[in-house]
């Protein structure tokens, strides 16, 4: 079973930039000096043709918006889209004196929390079915791909539809086992607090695919003659799965963890579908949020400034997290 | 694959365990056909289960497809289509809410075009940043996890003012150019750690052999990172084509959109046409959930590669 070592799915990798023991250029070419000399001024002009198309994409469609982002969230834009000066920090008054800021804020914690969580623990048991051996895994792992390759709107909308009353095919089924006694069934789409109840469970289903997948790899990296061994010893499986299983997934579980609590913080077209035509602010993110203030009141200095309060939260977050889980030690 | 062959030896290990667990365990017993049959039936219903819950959605969707306007609005819905109206999928591409065949063409035109863009830029970083060392190339792969970390949603305002002032709002091309900006890190990610698994020997001996390096690259790299680039192409197509923030504040033309935002017109409407939706909504995924599966084997090696060991 020692050839279980092999699990690392880029056994170089991490050696990549390192001479190999000869010493030899790897470059040739005469590009490189000598392998053991710091790289060079040469090296880096060398380097230049290959990298600067990725520069320009990062600097010019990634950074850049970011910085006319903080600019604008400074500025006084008018409904037509006219720079009418600075106005300091007035939009972020705006944004902070939102009657509903504080409401709207808690409900993006509470999102990202419970999405990210159940996630999880939902993942960690389906990652165990699907790494089991049985007829037809195979086709059980294709389909729960579906919802990871599926648009996130399309597969949010036949919820949706499902929910409405009279003649969403959910709402029928809840009447029909009798979880639901109005033979209507229940407006879950029409009530800011339910709608937001069922984009949670429909954000949960969208992101168990990658998350599962995620943990299969992890599975893929524990030692099979450790886990013979933990049986020999006769621990059962509960007690293999908590003390040897789970710390070796630690890697691919913080990996995980973090994209999620990047992708459902970013999320919109869930609740966007989910809740977009309710009125009001009751069952709003910041994400769903900014994009009010873009589309429908056209302030957008303001949602600049929202999107400026967002993207602080979102790099404080993943700094805290990368601080104490580290994640990417093995980077 | 390496990951695949692990994952079935482990497989087969549980499958050891589970059988043998009293002592002393009689030989024969160590083969993966022998775990009781009654684990094995109920880790099919466990599969079974799981199965169903993850197909039901789109089950949903394929049948709503098929039923007419009044039975999908039927005050007692059936589960099950009565008829099958096939022509839905001809007479949805004419629904009045959005022009869905300008759509569809919108979705495939920005799709495409940013996926040939993310290959031609990220397969030339992600080679020699993996292959030669230079000043700040660890700084480069900084940037490009840091591009990771942000997404379109976030930095939309700044997006729509950006392109506004560049005269390019509500253009394909800002399309093109933003999803190419922000799935790049991934595509980057992928192959460069496909590129760094290839032995230095490899180019070495081909120098040897007197290999210039373009050839080196096309001739001798590419074949063998040739996973990676399909996998860096799927990935980033599917994530194009299911784009849906930025496309709907950048594109406000009903025809320059893509059907992810097309089709959220249908919400909310007195007596929304959801054969429809459904129909396009089949004909979308279909393709992107063959491409995903196509690549299952690679889905967790690709995603991992570089950050899980």
């Amino acid at each position: 079973m020692s050839s279980t070592t092999d699990a690392s799915p880029n056994p170089t990798g991490a050696a990549a930039g390192r001479p190999r023991s000869g010493g030899s250029p790897a470059g040739g070419k005469g590009a490189k000096p000598a392998r053991r000399g710091k790289p060079g001024g040469r090296d880096l002009a060398a380097a230049l043709p290959w990298i600067t198309p990725a520069l320009i994409l990062i600097f010019g469609v990634v950074l850049f918006p970011a910085v006319v982002m903080f600019y604008n969230s400074t500025r006084d834009i008018s409904l037509s889209g006219l720079d009418k000066g600075s106005v300091g920090f007035d939009n972020y008054v705006e944004v902070f004196q939102f009657p509903y800021f504080w409401p709207i804020f808690f409900r993006t914690i509470v999102w990202v929390v419970v999405v990210v969580a159940f996630t999880v623990v939902i993942s960690l048991g389906l990652a165990q079915i699907l790494n089991k051996a049985f007829p037809g895994r195979q086709l059980v792992r294709l389909v729960v791909i579906i919802p990871w390759a599926a648009s996130v709107v399309m597969t949010t909308m036949v919820v949706y539809y499902g929910l409405e009353p009279y003649f969403g095919i959910i709402n029928k089924f809840l009447v029909d086992i009798g979880l639901v006694d109005t033979p209507e069934g229940y407006g879950w789409t029409k009530n800011p607090t339910t709608a937001f109840m069922w984009s949670i469970i429909v954000a949960i289903f969208v992101s168990l695919p990658f998350t599962t997948y995620t943990i299969l790899a992890g599975l893929a990296t524990v030692p099979g003659d450790t886990l013979e061994a933990a049986k020999m010893d006769g621990a059962g499986s509960v007690r293999t799965y908590f003390t040897i299983v789970l710390p070796q997934l630690r890697g691919a579980l913080s990996v995980a963890v973090l994209i999620n609590i990047i992708n459902v913080f970013n999320s919109l077209p869930i609740l966007r579908v989910m809740t977009g035509s309710i009125p009001g602010y009751d069952a709003d993110t910041i994400m769903t949020m900014i994009f009010k203030y873009i589309q429908n009141q056209h302030k957008v200095d303001v949602a600049s400034a929202l999107s400026v309060v967002a993207f602080v939260i979102v790099i404080v977050i993943v700094a805290v997290y990368v601080k104490v889980v580290k994640p990417m030690k093995e980077v | 694959m390496t990951v695949t062959e692990t994952r079935a030896m482990l497989a087969s290990d549980a499958g050891h365990g589970a059988s043998g667990r009293q002592t002393p365990p009689r030989k024969r017993r160590y083969t993966e056909d022998q775990v009781p049959l009654g684990r094995v039936l109920l880790r099919m219903f466990a599969g079974l289960i799981v199965l169903a819950v993850f197909i039901v959605p789109y089950l949903i969707m394929f049948f709503g497809s098929v039923k007419t306007k009044s039975q999908i609005l039927s005050v007692d819905p059936t589960y099950f289509p009565t008829e099958w109206h096939w022509e839905n999928y001809l007479d949805m591409w004419s629904t009045p809410e959005t022009p869905l065949p300008q759509n569809m063409v919108s979705t495939i035109v920005i799709s495409v075009f940013a996926t040939l863009l993310v290959l031609a830029v990220a397969l030339p970083a992600a080679y020699y940043t993996a292959r030669f060392k230079f000043p700040f190339r660890f700084v480069f792969l900084f940037l490009v996890i840091v591009t990771q970390m942000l997404q379109p949603a976030v930095l939309t305002s700044g997006l729509f003012r950006q392109f506004t002032a560049l005269g390019m709002i509500d253009t394909w091309a800002a399309m093109i150019f933003i999803n190419a900006a922000f799935n790049l890190s991934f595509a980057v990610w992928i192959m460069h750690s496909f590129f760094a698994g290839i032995p230095k020997e490899v180019d070495e001996a081909a120098q040897i052999d007197g290999a210039g390096r373009l050839t080196v690259l096309f001739k001798i790299n590419l074949p063998l990172v040739w996973p990676g680039i399909v996998t860096a192409i799927v990935f980033t197509f599917v994530a194009c084509w299911n784009e849906f923030a930025a496309s709907l504040v950048i594109l406000s033309t009903a025809g320059n959109q893509p059907m992810s935002v097309a089709l959220t017109k249908f919400v909310g409407q007195y007596s929304t046409s959801w054969q429809y939706v459904f129909g396009v909504s089949i004909v979308a995924i279909i393709p992107v959930v063959v491409l995903f599966m196509l690549i299952e084997k690679r889905l967790v090696g690709g995603l991992t590669a570089g950050s899980v060991k």
